[in-house]
Order: structure tokens, then sequence, then C-alpha cells
């Protein structure tokens, strides 16, 4: 590998105006996520942003580096096409809810399952932006927009399960408001050999303002999320008095001190455990905290270096392509 | 020995009888005998339909001949019929005077049942016209095999041997390619190359000792242009031509598809060929199978999909964004009978418009038509090489009947075609360069990631001139709009003219295009023999047309347009140059049959 130059920040910044809407969550992203280039070691021109349509999926034309604004939910299609032609790209791709999880909803799933080598940064804001206002598969029931007047009747997606169960080898959660975070797991990501989803709980301040808060809020975040770290027991609140225990085959909050309770009997993160990703996965409030960082990461062979290797293995077998040879193969006559 | 020019046969049977695997070994030793040869296979969408019944029959009909073969024949002069159904199925279109042989073995009163007929079927059918071979052709064939160690079902399974046994005495063929061919295939299992090697002479040497063949026949070898030859069908030479196109433009080729009929086979063949550098990604539906081309087509690659009406689609909005891009992709269409999953396994013409005009917004594509089996390989090499010099995605049609059919193809020497396609890569420095800059033919630089200094992104949205950068601009979007639609047309500037078959003035034109060309050059071929002032302009550049279209209409009084669809060549045609043409249109999932052709183009004369 060449040497590579030293970012800033600004190197990553396209000369586009950025038209999001006052105060919305999606600059913060944009941010941490121009911060994290910086830090990947890959030359600008190896990186590629990917996106669908909707609010989310502009952001391709605000970084500097090679992108694609694609068409509504196929946004992982492309990417592995570009992959499976060039896996030495850094292949981001940038969704949302609606993107992803409604009409791109296949793509997202095979993407998961194949295991190609991108990193997917889905929006989760419960809501249609772009299209002003309607309710989305992760809209919680009940949820009052333009299109469900007298509420909304349909169940919610939770991202991390629908990964899980699709064969994800990374799932992480983050938030707008806690740009470090969103930075760190942004590299890990990247680290990731695999598809890498990160869930990024994203404000939107027209059509469904406040709808993370009691998680993003900086005033109640620390005694609703558990940052989790592997290898790490799960202690959180804001007094790291509270933890996660693992009681029968359920999940509980139980405090530091109370009841006998010490920190050795708490659930420590094992980020390779397939069941308790899929426990995390569904911890919500007001009973539990929500699991905010990398919930499941594993290794496992992935589709854009198998694809190259194939070419390779074949190539060696039956030695280069001779077009010459293949028209005369098999029976041919004189005349 | 009577001497023929040519000769049509049509096996047909169950799904499962191999009557597809029989008329290919026909086919291809006819084609090693030096025969011209046409195949045309027919057979249900249904893996196993019903078994007996006439949705379940399955048919090969190949046309051999010692002069030139343009079509499999209008009517089988040899019927080859395994039960009951197939004969339901075929006698209306075999010749009067023809040969019927039909295994008498399944001519149960059950499986007449299964055929509809409501009792024996050779009293109901009116079988005087024809010459019936009446042979036990599955009790024969395992009592030839009684000796080897095989079950009884397995033998049995060996009757369409024995079936192409007996043809092969009537027509003189040679078993050896046969034999070779039936060592090569169960090498491994010798037990079952014997079983299928005793079958085939079996049945030969059954049919030298039945009386009831009176005459055995031979086709002489056709007189065809020297050279070296192999036999190929439509979906071969599709793939071959894509190989030969990246190589030619020194890049790596992507096919993204999802399996539809009657395409897969493209994405099978392709997948065989790794060691050329080439990738097949079977997507997860239609819609990913063209967004990863388009992907790869970003990355560098020459880049494809593959399908049949239905899926193309369902590609329409990514087949625009390929457009709006001004990426290289090549889109082929096997066209199938429709609408909707109409007639998967059957031909036609009918996706035309949807190909010219199946998007939203003014969305130009150049679209070309292969003409017949062997020229899918031209029109794969055209398509990829216009894509690739105009920065366009190009629609490549084909049709079920070529896909499938095969013919002999005489082999291009590559060293003196097929052998260049430039690649437009910037040639200014980064600095200076425009990511929607464009040449002489509005054709914008190809920068793909990796490039340094090129970082460029590029959307659905629509662009400002040159840069590319979002634009809401309106006169800008017209503009822009202008610009897309002259950039396709200036694409004819890199096309052949349009070769025209007769002269170049006369009483009718008859105007076709696509998997048609074999019926229509033989139907005008016999009208201007017998003295008629026909011309034929078969059209394989569909969007751009060939500059001198225009100008060769002038010289006919009338134009009549065939095509197996409504008329959509025609409506464009008329739309585009007021000319007026009639149509002949078949619609019945069928291809034309020359002798229609020459009834139809007769009466257009009057």
């Amino acid at each position: 590998m060449t040497e590579n130059p030293t970012y800033k920040k600004k190197d990553f910044v396209s000369d586009q105006e950025v038209r999001w809407c006052p105060g919305c969550g999606d600059y913060a992203i944009l941010s941490s996520v121009q911060m994290a280039l910086t830090k990947i070691g890959k030359k600008k021109e190896d990186i590629v942003f990917v996106s669908g349509i909707g609010c989310s999926s502009r952001f391709p034309y605000y970084v500097n580096t090679y992108g694609l604004h694609t068409i509504h939910g196929r946004a992982p299609a492309f990417a592995s096409g570009i992959k499976s032609t060039n896996p030495n790209l850094s292949v981001w791709i940038i969704t949302g809810d609606g993107d992803g999880l409604s009409i791109g909803g296949n793509h997202l799933i095979h993407i998961l399952r194949r295991n190609i080598d991108c990193n997917i940064i889905l929006f989760n804001n419960e809501i249609y932006g772009l299209t002003k206002g309607q309710y989305s598969p992760t809209s919680q029931r009940g949820l009052v927009t333009k299109s469900t007047p007298y509420g909304s009747i349909d169940r919610s997606f939770t991202p991390a399960k629908l990964a899980i169960g699709a064969g994800a080898t990374f799932f992480a959660r983050t938030m707008d408001t806690d740009p470090k975070h969103m930075q760190d797991i942004s590299l890990a990501a990247e680290e990731h050999r695999g598809t890498s989803l990160i869930e990024a709980y994203q404000n939107c301040v027209i059509f469904n303002d406040g709808v993370h808060d009691l998680y993003t809020n900086r005033k109640t975040r620390d005694d609703h999320c558990v940052f989790i770290e592997h290898g790490q027991p799960m202690i959180f609140g804001k007094d790291k008095n509270k933890g996660i225990k693992l009681t029968g085959s359920k999940l509980e909050v139980v405090t530091i001190g109370e009841n006998g309770v010490t920190e050795a009997d708490l659930l420590v993160h094992d980020q390779t455990d397939e069941r308790l990703a899929f426990m995390l996965a569904g911890m919500k409030g007001p009973e539990l905290p929500v699991a905010v960082g990398i919930l499941y990461k594993v290794d496992d062979v992935h589709y854009d270096e198998q694809i190259c290797a194939q070419v390779e293995e074949v190539k060696a077998k039956k030695g280069a392509g001779d077009m010459n040879k293949l028209l005369h193969s098999g029976d041919t006559w004189e005349i | 020995m009577q001497e023929l020019d040519s000769v049509v046969i049509r096996f047909s049977g169950d799904s499962g009888d191999g009557m597809q695997l029989t008329g290919t070994q026909f086919s291809n030793t006819s084609a090693l005998m030096g025969n011209d040869i046409a195949t045309f296979p027919d057979f249900p969408a249904e893996i196993r339909a019903p078994a007996g019944t006439v949705a379940g029959v399955s048919g090969f009909q190949v046309h051999i001949g010692a002069s030139e073969i343009n079509t499999p024949g209008d009517e089988p002069q040899v019927l080859v019929a395994m039960n009951p159904a197939a004969l339901k199925a075929n006698l209306q279109s075999v010749k009067k005077g023809g040969t019927i042989i039909l295994n008498m073995d399944a001519f149960t009163e059950n499986n007449a049942q299964k055929a509809g007929y409501s009792g024996d079927p050779l009293q109901i059918e009116n079988l005087d016209d024809y010459l019936v071979i009446k042979a036990h052709i599955t009790t024969q064939t395992t009592e030839a095999l009684k000796d080897l160690d095989l079950d009884n079902k397995s033998k049995a399974r060996c009757k369409n041997f024995y079936a192409l046994g007996m043809t092969y005495f009537m027509f003189n063929r040679e078993l050896e390619p046969t034999l070779k061919w039936i060592n090569d295939k169960f090498g491994k299992k010798p037990i079952l190359a014997e079983a299928n090697t005793t079958a085939l002479k079996a049945g030969r040497n059954f049919a030298e000792t039945l009386e009831a063949i009176p005459n055995t026949f031979v086709v002489p070898k056709a007189n065809i242009e020297k050279g070296t030859y192999r036999s190929i069908n439509g979906n071969t030479a599709t793939a071959w031509g894509f190989i030969q196109a990246a190589q030619a433009a020194g890049l790596d080729l992507f096919l993204g598809s999802y399996p539809i009929t009657p395409a897969s086979d493209i994405l099978h063949e392709l997948s065989k060929h790794k060691n050329f550098g080439v990738k097949t990604f079977q997507a997860e539906d239609e819609i990913a199978g063209i967004c990863t081309a388009i992907g790869a087509s970003y990355a560098g690659a020459l880049a494809l999909t593959t399908s049949s009406g239905p899926g193309i689609a369902l590609k329409g909005e990514a087949m625009g964004l390929a457009m709006i891009y001004e990426l290289p992709l090549v889109i082929v269409n096997v066209q199938r009978g429709g609408p909707s999953t109409g007639l998967p396994t059957k031909t036609e013409q009918s996706d035309l418009l949807q190909c010219m005009y199946g998007r939203n917004g003014e969305s130009p594509m150049i679209v070309v038509a292969a003409s017949r089996p062997a020229d899918c390989f031209d029109m794969a090499f055209e398509a990829s090489r216009l894509a690739l010099e105009h920065m366009t995605p190009v629609v490549l049609l084909t049709d079920g009947y070529i896909a499938n059919g095969a013919e002999p193809w005489k082999l291009p020497d590559l060293s003196k075609e097929f052998n260049k396609i430039s690649v437009k890569k910037p040639k200014k420095d980064a600095d200076n360069w425009l990511a929607y800059e464009r040449d002489e033919n509005q054709v914008r630089t190809w920068a793909i990631p990796g490039m340094e200094g090129y970082e460029h992104r590029l959307g659905g949205l629509e662009k400002a001139l040159n840069t590319g950068n979002v634009s809401y601009d309106p006169n800008n979007h017209e503009t822009m709009c202008h610009i897309r639609e002259e950039k396709v047309q200036k694409a004819s500037l890199n096309i052949p003219l349009q070769e025209l078959e007769g002269d170049e003035s006369g009483d009718l034109l008859v105007v076709s295009w696509g998997g048609t060309y074999g019926a229509t050059h033989m139907a005008v071929k016999q009208l201007r023999k017998e003295g008629h002032k026909v011309s034929l302009m078969h059209l394989k550049y569909i969007n751009p047309m060939p500059r001198n279209v225009e100008s060769i209409f002038k010289n006919f009084k009338k134009v009549i347009v065939a095509e197996l669809n409504l008329g959509q060549m025609r409506q464009i045609l008329n739309g585009k140059y007021n000319i007026g043409a009639k149509g002949y249109n078949k619609v019945q999932g069928l291809p034309f049959k020359i002798s229609e052709l020459v009834e139809a183009f007769k009466q257009e004369l009057g």
C-alpha cells in the first residue's frame, strides 16, 4: 500500500451548499463522518459514498470523495456492484428508515447476507422527511402523521433484530447528539471486514421532533442508554450505579449496592454472542435502557473478496481466457 | 436412396422424454456433416407439466439443407411422436405426405385420455395422408438393454436415443458425433454410456431391418462459404460477444442479473468464463441486477444486465438513472410473449416500444437488435461498443426464438474484426476536468474511483451543463434534455449504413427487424425469384437508425413492416418518416413461416 496523505476534515467537505433544515440531526452525522474519514487510512480517491433517496441521501453531494446519489432504496445494490468490481475501495452507504427498511428492505437484507465489505449508516428518525411527513417502518404504532391522521396501525421494525436475523456480521447503534461516539463507531465499522450496519438515532426537527429525546438528550441519555463495550460489564446511569443483569432468560435493570448486587453480578458484553445481541437489540424503555455501541460483531467470509478470489482460482486452473480457443472449443468443422 | 435439398424434422414427446437432447444431437450431427441448419426448440414453461398432457409436450424442430437454410422450416416432413399428446399437438402442422414415427408403447388408453382423446388416437385422427411408422420404442429399448445391470426405469429412459437411431438411418446420418458425445457426457458412468450407445445402434438397426421405411434420404453438403464453423445458439453467442467486447476494450466484464426465461442461459454461460475476468452477480431481484451493473460501470467495468420483458419493466427506473448518469451499460432483453408474465417460453417482438420509451421523462436510449443466433455475437459486441464509445446505456433486443435456436456460425477472425473499442478515459488533467464536459458528439468522459483528483458525485437529479452539479434551472433542464437526445442520435455517425437486399427501387419494400430475418429474407428471395419487384430492409440499429434509412423509403411504391407484435416498428417508422407503411403482424408466440409472409407480401403487391 502506498503512503496515505494526512487529511484534515475540510478535505472531505465538498463545494456544494448543504441544504438540510436548520437544526437537522444530519449535520452532526455529516461532520462526525468527515472527521472519521481523516482517520481511516484511505486515500480520498479510494472512498465512495452511495445513497438512495431521502433527506439523508443527499449526503454524498457534501463529501468530497467519489459518490453516487442513486434511486430509492437501491443503494446497497449499487454499492455491491462497486465493491465487487474494485474491492480496494472504501464504500459507504447512506440510507434512512424509509429508504433502507421500506422500499429498499430487500437489498438491505441481501447485502447483509452476502456480507459485502461496506459501511451502512442508517439514519433512523422514524418518519419520512423528504416526502413531507408520512410514517415509516420504524414509526411507533399510533403515530399521527399526514398519512395516518387517526394514528398508524402498522407494527414497526427494530433494525437491529432485522439485521441480526438477516445474518449481519456487524451491527452498532449510535446517535446524532454524540459526535465522538458516532466517529468511533464509524471507524470500527470501517475496520470491520464485511457489511457494517450502523443505526444512527437522528432527529427530524420538522416532522418528528424529539422522537429519540429520551435516549439522545444529554439530560436523560445516561439513565436511558447503556453504552456497551466488548468485555465490559453493562453499567449505566448518571451515577454509574445501574447495570444490566441476566436473570433466567430475561434482562433486568439492577442497582449496584442494592440487594447485595455488585459489579460482578452484571452482564459482561460479548459482541460475538448472537443470542445476547438479539436480546440487546430488543431492549427499550421505559423499563430497560436501549443498548448503544457495537451490539454484534463477528468475522465471516465476505462476498467481495470471494468474487475476486474465484476469478483468480479459475484463471489459475484454466489459464487466462483466450477467445480464439473458446470459439474453437467443442465441435467445429471446415468447409 | 433419395436426395433431398432440405428436410424438416420435429422430435416431440413429454417434457421428460429428452426431446431437446435428441433434436440437438440430430442438428449437430447434420451440421458436422456439412448441412446448413436452423433449429427451433419449443418447450412448455413448466419444468414437468402433467405427464402425458398436451401442455407437457416438448418439441424440437430442425431444418437441415444442402442449400441456404434460414428458418427451422414451416412444416415438418417427419414427426417423431413419443406419446399421444405429441401427436395431438403436432399433427396439424405436419406436411401432407410426411412420415410420422410413433412410439406405440405410449399409446395406451390412459395416455390417450390424458392427451384429451376419447378413444384410440389412431382411429380418431385421420392419418391416411401420412406414412405412419409404428414402433414399440420403449419395450424395444429395454429389450436391447436387457443384459445391462440397470433398473428398468433407467433403461426406458434411453428410448430417445433409440428414436434418434431410427432417424439416423432414415437420413443416413453418421453415428460417430453422437457416440463421441455420449462418451464425453457419461464417461464417468460407463454403464450409462453403454446403455445409450446400445439404444442408438438398436434404433438404427431396427429401422434398417424394418420394411416399413421404404426409402431413406440423403441431404448433401450445403454450398457454404469456406471457413471454420461451429453450431451456436443466440444466448451463447450473446455471452461470447460480451466477453469479446470486454477484451477489445481492455476491461473486466460484470453481469448483474436475476434468472428469467428465456434469458438465464446468458447468465449461465458467462458464469463459466471467469478466467476471462468475468464476474457474474446473481442478484436478489431484477432491480438489483441492473443496479449492481450500474455500480460496476461507475467503478470501471464493462457492465451489463440481462432479462426479458417483465424484468425490463422492473429495471425501468434504473435504466433512466444510467441514462442521466451517462455511464456505459448494456441491457439485454431476450423478448418473450407478453404482456405481463405472458408466454415465457415463446417468442415475440412486443417489447420494442417498452425499450424505446418505457421510462419516465425524456430518456433516450440506443437500441439495437440481433437478427439471427450467430448475429447475437456481433450485436452484443456492437451494443458494448456503442455504450462505451458514447457513454450511455444501450438496449440489445434478442428474442426467445433466436436465443434458443441454433445455426452454423462461420467463426470470425478476431485479429481482423471485433477487436477495437475505445474507452472514454479523461484526457484533461484533474484540475481542468469536468464530469460533464463533452466532445463534438456530446460524449462525456469516464473517470472512475481510484483516479486521484477526479473525485466527483453523480446523481439522478438534473445536472448543470458541464459541471454536473445539481441544477433546478428551467432553461438548463431543457438544454440537458436536448443534449442527451442529440448524443444518442449522433451515434448514427458510428454505425454502418443500412443494407438493402434487392434493388434500390421497386413496388414493395419489406421492413423487418430483429429475430425475424431468416423468414423475411427467404420470403423476399422467393418473391424476387418469381419476378416481383420486392426488396428487404432488415433493421438491426433501431435507435438511432442508420443515416440512409429515410432515403431508401423514397424509391418504393409501398412499404410493409412485418413483425411479431401489433405494429410497434410500423408506428415508429410512420411517426418518424411519415411513410404510410402497412403492417403484417402476428402475436401467437410463434415465429413467422416463410409461406405466410410470401402470401402477405403478394397480397400487398396486388
